[in-house]
């Protein structure tokens, strides 16, 4: 009779194994899975107390309490795997982005993950490996998380919910309803990286174009913004309904009117290229490492120089001016001569006929 | 971007809006139609209304594709859809257009039709091989740019025998709307509509060339210039009219002559003439019934012709009682002329045609231009 190790668990088969419902029942599977793909990867000392939930030292500011800052997003993108980045990579830049748009330094990640029986383990750990990657280099650490498996069919590969919190430092107030007339608009870099990205491998629309998603975590360049001490009114970052949909949001929140300039407004050839041959506008499309900064007109170098010496900035313009408008539209200058809106998006962007 | 930044650059536009200026006779007003969608689309995009002397008024006409597709044939596409059990296979644009009870093909799909957004007729030639037990049927619809593609399509399926393909064939003719147009009382004999001339299709003339246009020229003494959609071609297309008309002129010229020859994609027109022949009469939103002017499948090619294989019958299917998309369409009126402009109608939610498309008049007036109308 062979001897029984005491204690042996067949480590899973991250190569060929798949996701299964056993791994999200509650039973020695989930244990395994969490241990050797989520612990492995994600690790850290609040992760590992193992509890239900994660005890973590009340944030301060210079000693001081801080106040929290928290932010939540849903991760759904197909294809999983996109030039440039990954679902895994995408939740830890969205949330800390989220957190960090706020002015407050983000601190922790909570992680909750939906996944389809059937899903590769292989592709499991590349996108588990990502996030770490993602949250080691942003400096923010994935402290508690869930897993939960639906049936095959019922989810489409993986979801993935981040939150995130982050302290506020005394003093900062940045805010969508912030915005005067006589502000200035600035972009910290190229419009539309991201949703290109993620169309060229669309299933049904694959074409070649040489470009990345742009994702990023923004928490770097915004310390460097916010320690130039300049008055900045409003950050956000442009992602779903790209720089149109969140300038349109302020220009609501702040009761004000915005005036853009075409030409300041930097988009790469193949960034355009590719929109005029799918009959989309870039400034609709999504971004994910861009951020918007709304500055008193009188900071705008500060604020300019302080972005461009930060390599996540190095392309930020001046785009436009906040105005008075009781209408708050958001208005361009076309490069033609021309003025129009830049209205909010009617549902997604679909492509014209014509 | 190479051979699109030459045809917006803003210091030629200035030049042109001063030859343009300088063209315009004092006391005199111009009012042009532009008949494509997307030279709607290109006037509100660029801006380029507020380039024109106001002597020039330009009048959108119907050629988008999305706006005269009446309603009683999206009602089809979606009876295809939700009750025989197909993949309906569209282009973009056509999921929002307002159809009856409420419903959209974007609303279909959330109630279960298996609706897919294609951006051409090679990718539902491909569900169709793809999904060899499931019909799928291709929601064909547009102006004779999106014909030929269609045309080559259902060959190709007849070719590799795929018999679960088919085309629901909603394909319409350019020349018979600007017949409508002219020949409409509000053109004719009100004069409700002035009309000094159009500019003529841009992709659709690639494929039709411009020889189609030279009886309208003649028989209505109404110039044409066919034009590019970049905004510098519409603007070059302007002058040019406008030089046509100071000089008593009713030609055809072709400003978009980059693209556009005499007589057009001859292999093109083969195509279609071999799969397509005339319909007595369709139904156009705006212009109502209009004989011989849209396209149906020939007994040859009916095995692909899903009106035939589902049994589908037509049911015309009025308009909302206040919208004035047909009005639009045809010229009569603008936008904001209609009581639900930017009030019940926006295009989150679309009552007429006109405010689905970008191309479509009403959107492009909503979301580029509405600022004009508020200060």
């Amino acid at each position: 009779m062979g001897e029984v190790k005491r204690g042996y668990v067949r480590p899973l088969d991250l190569k060929q194994g798949r996701v299964d419902l056993t791994h999200g029942s509650g039973g020695r599977s989930m244990v395994q899975l969490i241990s050797e793909l989520f612990a492995k990867h994600l690790g850290n000392e609040y992760l590992g107390q193992g509890n239900d939930g994660a005890v973590l030292p009340a944030p301060t500011v210079e000693g001081r309490p801080g106040r929290l800052v928290m932010s939540t997003d849903c991760h759904v993108v197909s294809p999983l795997f996109f030039p440039g980045g990954d679902i895994g990579c995408l939740s830890v830049h969205g949330t800390v982005n989220d957190v960090a748009v706020m002015g407050a330094t983000p601190l922790y990640l909570a992680a909750g993950f939906i996944l389809e029986e059937g899903f590769p383990l292989a592709d499991l750990a590349r996108i588990v490996e990502s996030m770490a990657h993602a949250a080691r280099e942003a400096g923010v650490p994935v402290v508690t998380g869930d897993t939960k498996v639906v049936e095959r069919g019922k989810g489409d590969g993986v979801f993935i919910t981040t939150t995130g919190v982050g302290v506020l430092p005394d003093g900062i107030e940045l805010g969508g309803s912030r915005a005067r007339p006589g502000d200035a608009i600035i972009i910290s870099g190229s419009m539309g990286d991201h949703g290109v990205a993620i169309m060229s491998k669309r299933e049904n629309l694959s074409f070649d174009a040489p470009i990345e998603s742009d994702t990023a975590a923004l928490n770097g360049l915004i310390a460097a913004m916010l320690a130039t001490g300049a008055d900045l009114r409003c950050l956000r970052d442009p992602t779903r309904g790209g720089l149109a949909a969140t300038l349109n949001e302020i220009a609501g929140q702040s009761e004000v009117g915005m005036m853009l300039h075409e030409k300041a407004i930097p988009v790469k050839p193949v960034v355009a290229a590719a929109c005029e041959f799918l009959g989309l506008d870039p400034l609709y499309v999504a971004n994910e490492g861009k951020l918007i900064a709304i500055c008193a007109g009188s900071d705008v170098e500060r604020v300019l120089a302080a972005m461009r010496a930060h390599p996540l900035g190095r392309e930020a313009a001046l785009i436009g001016e906040v105005i008075a408008d009781d209408h708050h539209f958001v208005q361009l200058t076309t490069a033609f001569g021309g003025r129009r809106i830049v209205d909010w998006l009617a549902g997604d962007q679909l492509p014209r006929i014509c | 971007m190479k051979y699109i930044d030459e045809f917006r650059d803003g210091e030629v536009a200035k030049n042109l809006a001063l030859s343009i200026s300088a063209a315009v006779e004092p006391g005199r007003s111009y009012s042009f139609m532009e008949f494509c969608g997307g030279h709607t689309h290109a006037i509100s995009r660029y801006g380029l209304s507020d380039l024109l002397p106001p002597a020039i008024r330009m009048v959108h006409g119907p050629g988008c594709p999305v706006c005269v597709l009446p309603i009683g044939r999206v009602d089809m596409a979606i009876d295809l859809a939700l009750n025989h059990g197909v993949i309906l296979c569209t282009y973009g644009d056509t999921l929002r257009i307002p159809a009856s009870e409420g419903l959209s093909l974007m609303k279909a799909k959330a109630r279960g039709g298996d609706i897919r957004m294609v951006y051409s007729t090679i990718d539902a030639l491909q569900i169709a091989r793809d999904n060899p037990a499931r019909e799928v049927v291709f929601f064909a619809i547009g102006f004779e740019t999106t014909t030929p593609p269609t045309a080559v399509a259902i060959q190709q399926a007849e070719a590799e025998g795929l018999v679960n393909f088919s085309v629901l064939c909603c394909h319409v003719l350019t020349p018979s709307a600007i017949s409508n147009i002219l020949e409409s009382p509000e053109v004719r004999q009100w004069g409700t509509v002035p009309l000094d001339g159009f500019i003529g299709p841009a992709h659709v003339s690639t494929v039709i060339g411009s020889r189609p246009y030279e009886f309208f020229a003649e028989e209505y003494r109404k110039p044409v210039v066919i034009a590019g959609f970049e905004p510098l071609d519409v603007m070059q297309a302007i002058l040019m009219l406008v030089r046509q008309v100071n000089e008593g002129r009713a030609e055809v010229e072709n400003e978009f002559a980059r693209a556009v020859s005499r007589d057009g994609n001859l292999k093109a027109q083969d195509r279609v003439a071999e799969v397509f022949e005339l319909r007595r009469e369709f139904e156009w939103r705006g212009l109502s019934v209009v004989p011989y002017s849209a396209l149906k499948i020939r007994q040859k090619y009916a095995a692909f012709d899903a009106e035939r294989r589902f049994n589908l019958d037509y049911r015309s299917v009025p308009d909302h009682k206040a919208c004035d998309c047909g009005a639009i369409l045809r010229g009569v009126k603008k936008p904001q002329d209609c009581k639900l402009f930017g009030t019940v109608c926006t295009p989150e939610n679309p009552i007429g045609s006109c405010m689905v498309s970008s191309e479509g008049a009403c959107a492009a007036h909503y979301s580029y231009g509405r600022y004009k109308d508020m200060h």
